[in-house]
């Protein structure tokens, strides 16, 4: 077995998906403390070839790169293929992969793959010793959990959106970029894409660096324009509390809290959001949270950072003023 | 339609966790109940059997208080339950869970779909789902927020499922798996009969020679992720700075002010 590090770089319509580099990144640290390679593992439509020199610019030392239309729109039966045949062929100690949707696949099936252990939605990665050792989130944050891969090979992590640093990339680096070949052909692939119907409305939750959320006060889907103002001068997302998608103002993707999004943002502002526990476990962990609540009493002030006790309608468009006077 | 629904017991999502200094896990007074995230994959169940026949049958692999996730898939509607269990399974991580669980359902040989709840709140792993596909060799549909067409005869299932950017609308030929998200229905509640029919049934337990496990793939020895120590999260101490100018206008500056310094806009 040796040192080197594998990471899935994900992308979507040629697009890098940002926790990919973030991944990076770990990977990166992790080689330089203990001598190994950083491989890049990018596999996607003909086209993606450019992502190649910025993976190796985030840091990676080495890129497999496969470019075949049977790679487009991800699906998990090509990509698992593939890459679990890279990883058979050069036998790193780690695979690293985004805590996506995707990467949320891929992981696991990858396990299955390898006979190998897979820890899920990582926060923190440290070497212990000669021991690499995870920390996660379980019982949506009410608890944390050391996990780590004591015997079997490749140990596998998933890393959370946001919760290691993307690192400032050198487009100085240099490094290989190696052609592999898809090891399923369209005829072995039982599940086809017919459609994709894109999200409505703007910015996505998961690697926004702002958002803006709202709840019960909010009091009806018109209630949410003031917020959307909010979010647009921001360059936000758009979040709700469960309260505000269950009485139908605003679609369940908007979701954020233990039934819905878990979110790492900057900046959090929820407005008319009461806070309540379950809510708290999907954005606790935001740098800095705003509330914005008429009642003083809301349980969303113990969490919060900075408050606002008053009338949402009021303090909301005000903000908006205020940030567009203020940012240009 | 042989349907099959996979479930696990959680404490309640309103339960206070707590660690004690031995590391044991606690959850209050809090009842056991079936993961929430299940109950979106049994009624999906009880929708297809609805609408084109067939049974529905809800397994779990569990220590006997797994037994209450089972009753309330049964008092929903399901048909049959079955636990599967041995003192050797405790401990099984994703790997070795998704290996019992693979060949339960095997062994009943009949299935055209597996549904799956989108994770358990207690573990949070979401991998359970996607991992029983792989060892099945099925498709794995996870995520998936409806599903716009299925078709016995063809055998044919086609879900739209949730990717960061929108919806992915795929195909796939049955039998296969489904990993089912909020959004996809409404669990209805359970039902007076139901409860009287769940507190009635039998619940079979299948042991792992009962399926044709091999006890070195379970438990500790099946694993590969351990983790050896849980704890509390450190709390934020202290409450809001509450921001209060003299009218709503300098109230809004002054928060600018605190995020320009904060360095987050």
């Amino acid at each position: 077995m040796g040192n080197d590090i594998f990471v899935w770089v994900e992308q979507f319509r040629g697009q890098p998906v940002s926790v990919s580099y973030e991944a990076i990144g770990l990977a990166r640290r992790l080689a330089d403390a203990w001598g190994g390679r950083v491989t890049a593992c990018l596999f996607g439509e003909e086209g993606i070839a450019p992502l190649a020199q910025e993976a190796i610019s985030y840091g990676a030392d080495r890129v497999l790169l496969a470019e075949d239309d049977t790679l487009a729109d991800f699906r998990l039966e090509p990509q698992v293929a593939l890459l679990a045949q890279a990883v058979r062929e050069a036998d790193p100690a780690v695979v690293l992969i985004g805590a996506t949707f995707r990467g949320r696949e891929l992981g696991p099936a990858l396990a299955v793959e390898l006979d190998t252990g897979c820890v899920a939605d990582c926060t923190a990665l440290d070497l212990e010793g000669e021991q690499l050792v995870a920390t996660r989130p379980i019982y949506a944050g009410k608890l944390m959990c050391k996990c780590l891969v004591p015997e079997r090979r490749p140990q596998i992590f998933t890393t959370r959106v946001r919760a290691f640093p993307k690192p400032e990339p050198d487009t100085t680096r240099r490094g290989e970029v190696v052609r592999v070949q898809p090891v399923l052909g369209e005829g072995d692939i039982a599940v086809k894409v017919t459609d994709f119907l894109e999200a409505i409305g703007g910015v996505s939750l998961a690697d926004a660096a702002v958002i803006v959320a709202g709840g019960r006060g909010v009091g009806g889907p018109e209630g949410f324009a003031p917020l959307r103002e909010l979010a647009q001068v921001l360059g936000a997302a758009l979040g709700a509390s469960r309260a505000a998608v269950d009485a139908g103002w605003i679609p369940y993707e908007h979701q954020v809290g233990q039934t819905g999004k878990t979110v790492s943002p900057d900046l959090y502002i929820a407005c008319g959001i009461s806070g309540a526990i379950q809510h708290q476990a999907g954005m606790r962990t935001s740098k800095v949270i705003v509330a914005i609540n008429k009642d003083p009493e809301a349980p969303i002030f113990k969490l919060a950072h900075y408050g606002i006790v008053g009338d949402l309608f009021k303090v909301v468009p005000a903000l908006t003023a205020a940030l567009r006077a203020r940012l240009g | 339609m042989h349907i099959v629904v996979c479930t696990k017991h959680t404490p309640d999502s309103e339960a206070k966790m707590s660690v004690d200094a031995s590391g044991k896990v606690s959850w209050g007074g809090s009842p056991l109940i079936i993961n929430p995230w299940d109950e979106y994959a049994v009624e999906e169940a009880l929708r297809l059997r609805e609408a084109h026949g067939g049974k529905v049958t809800v397994i779990s692999m569990g220590p006997p208080e797994a037994v209450e996730a089972l009753k309330h898939a049964i008092a929903m509607g399901c048909d049959e339950a079955i636990r599967i269990w041995e003192d050797a399974c405790v401990d099984s991580d994703t790997l070795a869970t998704s290996y019992v669980l693979a060949k339960a359902i095997e062994k009943m040989g009949d299935v055209d779909l597996v549904l799956f709840g989108k994770s358990a709140i207690d573990s949070q792993t979401w991998q359970v789902g996607v991992a029983v596909a792989r060892r099945l060799g099925l498709p794995a549909l996870m995520y998936v927020i409806k599903i716009a067409a299925l078709d016995p005869v063809q055998r044919t299932i086609t879900v739209e499922r949730l990717l960061e950017e929108g919806r992915q609308v795929v195909s796939a030929p049955l039998p296969a798996v489904v990993g089912t998200t909020k959004g996809i229905n409404e669990p209805r509640y359970t039902s007076f009969m139901g409860i009287r029919k769940a507190a009635r049934m039998e619940y079979p337990v299948w042991s792992l020679a009962q399926i044709g496990a091999e006890a070195n793939k379970v438990g500790v020895a099946g694993s590969g992720v351990r983790w050896p120590h849980i704890f509390m999260p450190p709390v934020r101490e202290g409450e809001a700075e509450i921001i209060q100018g003299e009218t709503v206008e300098a109230t809004v500056s002054l928060l600018v002010d605190k995020l320009l310094a904060e360095k987050v806009i």
